[in-house]
């Protein structure tokens, strides 16, 4: 348990539906995570990680119980207020990075902030500040088209970071980058949530991400199995 | 504001993709102006030619005087009264006398209008000054349809055979002193002109007219017993039928245009929802609302009609008014149509034309591009977010 919990989950379901009846991704999941975290959902595929991640982040709905997100309730939020929240206090890291291709890595990183109406001048500092935190103000000009794996992942990770959220989901990060630009990014991570406390939370079964992990919240069928702190030596 | 700047930066980074629509839709632009204008320049051709070949500022037709029953012509006809001498002594009326007769050229027998008409009236473009001769024969004067059907040619002699108004036939030379060329097919196509005088003087109706025709800025003249008025809107009666007509062929062809250059951007708004479903996740999952994506979309399409009009009017205006300009040449043989159509047309285009079919395209387009748009309303961000086809 956390006293400081800004997300609290309570016998949490979710079931999609398949054919004629349903399917549980999710059952009785409970949980709360704090302010600053850097935290892990792992479980293998199928497990519910990123439905889970999902709900956190407002992009989904429970089937039933009770999620609060910074104080919003997920299961009550409107299309609007969920976006406000995601807008406002919600980063995402994808797979896939899911950089919009038409812009370079400045308007890719710059995105979040116009959805803020944030000045020009701000938005220019912030842009480049956050383009300066992964190291890529070498490549504003580029499109994603032009860069590596791990340089998009490092630009999905600004475009997350830039508005500073206070908390950023990350769904299987490093699953499309080798070791070397797993690690390099989840350095960057790691060292954005001590320097920034921004919550951290990875869906993942990669093991490199588990070696930076702090807490580690195991699933297996929708279940949580196990709930573990990590001591990083 | 914000929608606006994210679908010009998405355009502008789509590049070429973008550049492709805007050209084809551009086309669409400038086709329809075009072929408006060619409609438009016809229309206003075809009216002034009538206007200036035969109908002045209106006409005067004997009471029983109809076109279109050849019987009444033997009956058409009234004395020239002086009150109607003296409008036609200050310039303002011009008489002419309409009989039947026919004419054997080259051994054939060819049916005729025989027009009478004084070769000194300004009233109208026809060049009757060259009835003005006595150098043999009655001088007559025919278009060049008449002169290419009846194989006639200046200088040419040909018997005319007619009854006059007492029902006696009678027949005598006439000789074709010039050929002119015209727009208006019913100055031409089987019509003889000979002067007024002779003519009256042949079917014994001297001082006789069959129609008054009023110089352009007189008009009506008053009430004259046996006479009644047509104005311009019962003279271009038939024009504007025919106008119609275009102006339907017109609408087709504009429906055809538009069907293909709306075409493009309802597939290009079609595809753009399929192959970015990653990136409308993507943008919802930084925080945009479904309606915000849906204007996105919207406004992207629509913008593409707005950089349309301004290439149009990059390349199109020059073209259009070069076209304007130098006309449009019809092919030969338009002219035995019957319709009254110039040899060469000049596209007439209006500041009406121009906005009135920029604003259509405009709000075409951006209907165009909502109807596939409403579909990100109904999508999972979840599956969109990993591309997945909805």
């Amino acid at each position: 348990m956390h006293n400081s919990a800004i997300i609290t989950i309570q016998n949490l379901v979710k079931d999609y539906p398949i054919g004629g009846g349903s399917f549980r991704a999710l059952s009785d999941i409970s949980l709360q995570i704090g302010q600053g975290e850097f935290i892990g959902l792992v479980g293998p595929s199928g497990s519910g990680k990123t439905t889970l991640l999902n709900i956190i982040g407002a992009l989904d709905n429970p089937t039933a119980g009770h999620t609060e997100v910074l104080g919003h309730t997920i299961e009550n939020l409107s299309h609007r207020q969920a976006a406000r929240l995601r807008n406002s206090y919600l980063g995402f890291i994808f797979q896939t990075y899911n950089l919009l291709p038409v812009y370079n890595v400045y308007e890719n990183v710059e995105f979040p902030l116009l959805l803020l109406k944030k000045s020009q001048n701000e938005r220019r500092e912030l842009t480049l500040r956050a383009l300066e935190w992964v190291g890529l103000t070498d490549k504003i000009k580029s499109r994603p088209a032009q860069l590596s794996g791990g340089e998009c992942q490092r630009v999905a990770i600004a475009r997350a970071m830039v508005k500073q959220p206070q908390v950023v989901l990350a769904d299987e990060p490093t699953a499309n980058l080798d070791a070397a630009n797993s690690h390099h990014i989840l350095q960057t991570m790691a060292k954005l949530n001590t320097e920034l406390k921004t919550t951290f939370i990875f869906a993942t079964h990669d093991d490199k991400v588990i070696g930076y992990l702090r807490r580690k919240v195991s699933l297996a069928d929708g279940h949580v199995i196990k709930d573990e702190n990590i001591v990083q030596s | 504001m914000l929608a606006l700047k994210l679908a010009f930066r998405n355009l502008m980074g789509a590049r070429l993709r973008t550049w492709l629509n805007v050209f084809v839709l551009s086309l669409a632009f400038v086709l329809v102006i075009w072929f408006k204008g060619v409609l438009n320049g016809w229309d206003r051709q075809a009216r002034r030619e009538t206007i200036n070949w035969q109908i002045g500022g209106g006409q005067y037709w004997q009471e029983n005087y109809d076109p279109y029953d050849p019987f009444t012509i033997e009956d058409s006809h009234a004395l020239l009264t002086d009150s109607i001498q003296k409008e036609i002594g200050q310039g303002h009326l011009t008489p002419m006398l309409i009989s039947q007769a026919t004419i054997y050229p080259q051994g054939r027998i060819q049916n005729v209008k025989l027009q009478g008409v004084d070769p000194n009236q300004k009233i109208l473009a026809l060049p009757s000054e060259y009835l003005n001769t006595t150098d043999g024969g009655i001088p007559a004067m025919i278009g060049e349809r008449t002169a290419r059907n009846s194989k006639l040619s200046i200088g040419d002699f040909v018997t005319i055979r007619w009854r006059d108004a007492n029902g006696t036939f009678d027949a005598d030379e006439i000789r074709i002193v010039h050929i002119f060329k015209t727009d208006v097919g019913t100055m031409d196509m089987g019509v003889v002109w000979i002067p007024l005088k002779k003519h009256q003087e042949m079917m014994r109706l001297s001082n006789s007219a069959t129609i008054l025709t009023t110089a352009q800025e007189a008009g009506f003249r008053g009430p004259f017993t046996g006479w009644d008025f047509k104005d311009h809107a019962y003279l271009l009666k038939e024009i504007e039928a025919m106008i119609e007509t275009k102006s339907i062929g017109g609408i087709v062809m504009f429906l055809f245009l538009m069907s293909l250059a709306m075409l493009a951007i309802f597939d290009t708004q079609v595809l753009s929802i399929f192959r970015r479903q990653k990136e409308i996740g993507t943008q919802i999952a930084l925080g945009m609302t479904r309606p915000q994506v849906v204007t996105l979309f919207t406004i992207e399409g629509a913008m593409h009609s707005v950089f349309a009009a301004i290439l149009a009017a990059i390349y199109g205006a020059p073209l259009l008014a070069l076209q304007a300009k130098v006309g449009w040449k019809m092919p030969a043989g338009t002219d035995d149509f019957g319709l009254t159509i110039s040899e060469t047309i000049y596209p007439a285009y209006s500041v009406g034309l121009v906005l009135g079919t920029t604003l259509l395209v405009m709000i075409t387009t951006t209907i165009v591009s909502y109807l596939p748009a409403r579909r990100i309303a109904k999508m999972n961000p979840t599956d969109a977010i990993r591309g997945k086809i909805q």
